[in-house]
């Protein structure tokens, strides 16, 4: 049991990163009034259903209008409500993304927007449902907090966690059919404090998302294979980002980044600016999608893509070495 | 409304007018006939809507205001001085570094101003998401929601007037400060803005066209705001630069800045010492 919530490790096993969502909304709800949840046209696919067939009285579908929704939770904040906003990340972040710096930010409003479908994972859906840029939009925002869980039980705690949270968040979960990292909820979350997933003395794998266990993954092969000691983090809040945790992982001289995002401006380009203001000159590769638009194809298809799959981290990690090139078929 | 009453208000609103021109001449302030075309609407607003005194402030049932015509402040910042809410020496630092009155409002900058506004299309979905608390608290205050006529333009607003009936929010009204004039042209050739108040009422809403001037007119309108089922938008016909009779209807006075001799001139013309 997390936090008195009734849900078990049981209950969440079978459930996507979206349907833990719903499922942990639907326990804030009938503790907190004050939780409405808001949605455009996608409660289905946001995984919100659930509340809204419990509390009809506080969901409202604005219809396929971001922008209206994004501000009027702003208006039902400013009143005293906490709205929980949903829709697929691409359109929280660029549909609405004047909204969100105007209106929930800058007056620093509580209001929590859950983005799904984020990264690569809409896969074949499109490139126009890809959201690759919604962590350096949003990152840029001064007021707001960005949380990226690893897994459904990350996202649990992140649901849970964001609640008593003060101010507006983004909280960014794929499309539900990530493999788990964790093995239970039973481990400290804290919003802003990085995860030391795994140890290790000659360099560390900063991850998020979904990227978080294929850094674990890619680190047990380096060992196996290379005898190459390999630390992963979790990064799981992008901001405030744990700077300390970025410091102590330069210790290892060499750091890489692994997101479901554009290389450009999420979690490498934050961890980029810490090593850079420390004047720490170390090795660094930040993986991700290279500042191109995306492709489609299944997402895990799209994860080897973009080399951010076990295979593209254990890949990246040994070219960053300077270790011979293994050459592949399925890349 | 009595004559008496009539009087007493369109003498507030020409020392409304006067603040505003001279705030614009100090502070070197574009948007002079935005503001002046809203002037008697928002003292309608001030003096005669129940729910909009000052000493409600904080009050969580109080009746909300969204000035969502943001460019047009000096008009909102005069209003709120005149009716108390602050005091009025503090006009002399509209425009200044690190004034709480900036050209377009700050969140919580003065008593007032309930969010930062000055982008247009926001104020209506933010006052539709208030509007939509209300009904779930169960309060009954209502929400003002003040826009331009060129804030039309913006998809939001769209965006807003469609959901507002489908949430029976018949405690939303909009008022349109319709004074057919935007930054650099007609509102109604830039857009196909016409027929305004069709369109609002295709949308689900009922709707009132007044003189936008008329400040009795404007009282009443605002008073039959609420329980009808559907939410309310005010179509005020105005002009641009009203009460000075060189910037009435001149769009030049969109951006130009009064200079000294002018300023006088205005004053003169509002009977103003």
């Amino acid at each position: 049991m997390a936090g008195g919530l009734s849900y078990t490790i049981d209950d969440l096993n079978d459930l996507t990163q979206a349907q833990i969502y719903g499922k942990v909304l639907n326990e804030l709800g009938r503790k907190r009034p004050e939780i409405v949840c808001l949605t455009a046209d996608l409660a289905k696919s946001t995984k919100v259903g659930d509340f809204f067939a419990e509390f009809p009285e506080r969901s409202f579908n604005f219809g396929i209008a971001e922008q209206n929704m994004m501000t009027a939770a702003a208006g039902m904040a400013l009143t005293g409500l906490k709205p929980y906003v949903s829709t697929f990340g691409a359109f929280a972040a660029m549909r609405a993304c004047e909204q969100v710096r105007t209106d929930l930010c800058y007056p620093k409003l509580n209001v929590k927007i859950v983005g799904t479908h984020a990264g690569l994972s809409m896969g074949n859906g499109g490139t126009t449902h890809h959201a690759t840029e919604d962590l350096g939009i949003l990152r840029t925002f001064a007021n707001m907090t960005i949380v990226v869980p690893a897994d459904g039980f990350e996202t649990a705690k992140a649901i849970e966690a964001s609640a008593d949270y003060d101010g507006p968040m983004y909280i960014r979960v794929g499309r539900g059919f990530e493999p788990f990292v964790y093995e239970s909820i039973d481990y400290d979350y804290k919003i802003g404090k990085a995860v030391r997933m795994r140890e290790g003395k000659d360099l560390t794998i900063i991850a998020c998302g979904v990227c978080v266990l294929a850094a674990i993954e890619a680190a047990e092969e380096l060992e196996a294979e290379d005898g190459v000691s390999a630390g992963v983090i979790n990064m799981h809040t992008i901001k405030p980002l744990d700077k300390e945790a970025i410091l102590e992982a330069a210790g290892t001289k060499c750091i890489v980044t692994a997101e479901e995002h554009n290389i450009l401006g999420g979690l490498g380009g934050a961890v980029a600016e810490v090593i850079a203001e420390a004047g720490l000159g170390i090795k660094f590769k930040r993986l991700g999608v290279p500042d191109v638009f995306s492709v489609i194809g299944y997402p895990e298809d799209l994860y080897a893509h973009y080399k951010i799959d076990m295979a593209g981290i254990y890949d990246g990690v040994r070219e960053l070495l300077g270790m011979e090139k293994i050459e592949r078929d399925d890349h | 409304m009595d004559e008496k009453r009539k009087k007493e208000l369109e003498r507030v609103a020409a020392i409304v007018r006067g603040e505003v021109i001279g705030m614009s001449h100090r502070a070197k302030s574009a948007h002079l006939g935005s503001c002046l075309s809203c002037v008697d609407i928002l003292t309608a607003l001030y003096w005669e809507a129940p729910g909009m005194d000052p000493g409600d402030a904080s009050d969580p049932e109080r009746d909300r205001f969204i000035f969502s015509k943001g460019h047009a402040a000096m008009a909102l910042y005069a209003v709120l001085a005149e009716r108390g809410f602050f005091q009025k020496e503090k006009l002399a630092s509209f425009g200044e570094p690190g004034s709480g009155l900036a050209e377009h409002p700050l969140p919580g900058g003065v008593p007032g101003v309930e969010l930062a506004t000055g982008s247009l299309g926001h104020g209506l979905p933010v006052g539709l998401g208030m509007a939509m608390y209300a009904k779930i608290a169960g309060f009954d205050f209502k929400v003002f929601v003040l826009m331009s006529d060129g804030e039309c333009n913006e998809g939001s607003v769209w965006e807003a007037a469609l959901t507002a009936p489908a949430n029976r929010a018949d405690n939303l009204t909009v008022i349109v400060d319709f004074n057919k004039w935007q930054a650099t042209g007609r509102s109604c050739e830039i857009t196909s803005l016409a027929p305004l108040a069709d369109k609002w009422r295709a949308f689900g809403w009922s709707v009132v066209e007044v003189d936008g001037h008329d400040i009795a007119a404007l009282s009443d309108a605002l008073k039959s705001a609420g329980g009808t089922g559907k939410p309310l938008a005010i179509i005020a016909d105005t002009i641009k630069g009203k009460g000075v009779s060189f910037m009435e209807d001149d769009n030049n006075w969109h951006y130009r800045i009064p200079n000294a001799a002018e300023v006088e001139a205005a004053r003169r013309e509002l009977g103003l010492p």
